[in-house]
């Protein structure tokens, strides 16, 4: 559950979810990720660090160069933390909605 | 099946809006919020107050097979406009999630059709997401209680 809070602590940053959206689109050096923003180099890193270290994103070296990608895994499990909730006032709406059709046709 | 419910909780807000449409004329989606019987059957709760009025205050509890009590909340209604609009608090009680600011508004689509919108705020952006993963906890107790129950039928 600790890990969890720390995704959500991770996306909750609007420079994170930037890089996030901008890896998206394919694995990137973090010199490549950081020129996308005005943001100073070390800062871009810190970003960098904590979305690998909290798995969003993966980590690859290739020769002298580290390369970034999405871990589309992880990603999911973010979109799918609120399912359940949803799934859960679906799961009464639909009630009210049957309860109340049988109370009209009852009127 | 059409997803009719919708959540929408950005991160890192104490917030969240919840939509919904439904087939039915606005008169009837707004008395399953009024009377306490309605509300009994469609929330899975029993209603031990629900004064339907402004400055009015209600009480829900749920108790297990066994009698004991497994939920019980409560909240006061600062406002009341008939097929439109609630406002009110909801705090479970016993619990580290603090109470909560909703707000209901009620819409006419159609003659037929109604939609609601629930905005609820919470008192932090920590009790939000507490709240929120509140389901996931109960449904693995759930299949807890399933493997027990599962579990217990193979006792000699």
């Amino acid at each position: 559950m600790n890990l969890r809070r720390d995704v959500f602590q991770a996306i909750a940053d609007p420079t994170r979810r930037a890089i996030l959206l901008l890896v998206a689109s394919g694995s990137m050096t973090a010199g490549a990720i950081a020129e996308n923003f005005e943001t100073a180099r070390p800062t871009v890193s810190k970003h960098l660090h904590i979305l690998a270290e909290c798995q969003l994103l993966g980590q690859e070296q290739k020769g002298r160069e580290m390369y970034y990608h999405i871990n589309a895994k992880k990603m999911k499990d973010v979109a799918d933390f609120i399912e359940p909730f949803r799934a859960m006032w679906d799961e009464r709406f639909n009630a009210l909605e049957t309860i109340m059709k049988d109370y009209k046709s009852t009127v | 099946m059409e997803r009719k419910t919708n959540i929408n909780a950005e991160n890192g807000k104490q917030e969240l809006v919840i939509t919904r449409e439904f087939d039915l004329p606005v008169e009837l989606l707004f008395k399953a919020y009024e009377e306490p019987g309605i509300v009994e059957q469609w929330m899975g709760t029993k209603v031990l107050k629900l004064e339907s009025k402004k400055h009015g205050s209600y009480e829900f509890q749920t108790s297990d097979a066994q009698g004991n009590v497994v939920f019980q909340a409560n909240g006061v209604i600062h406002e009341f406009s008939r097929n439109r609009k609630i406002t009110r608090t909801f705090e479970m009680e016993n619990t580290p999630y603090g109470v909560q600011l909703e707000v209901y508004e009620f819409e006419k689509l159609s003659d037929d059709t109604s939609k609601l919108t629930i905005h609820v705020i919470y008192e932090s952006v920590v009790q939000r997401d507490q709240v929120l993963k509140l389901p996931f906890a109960r449904g693995i107790n759930m299949a807890h209680d399933r493997i027990q129950e599962i579990a217990d039928k193979l006792k000699p």
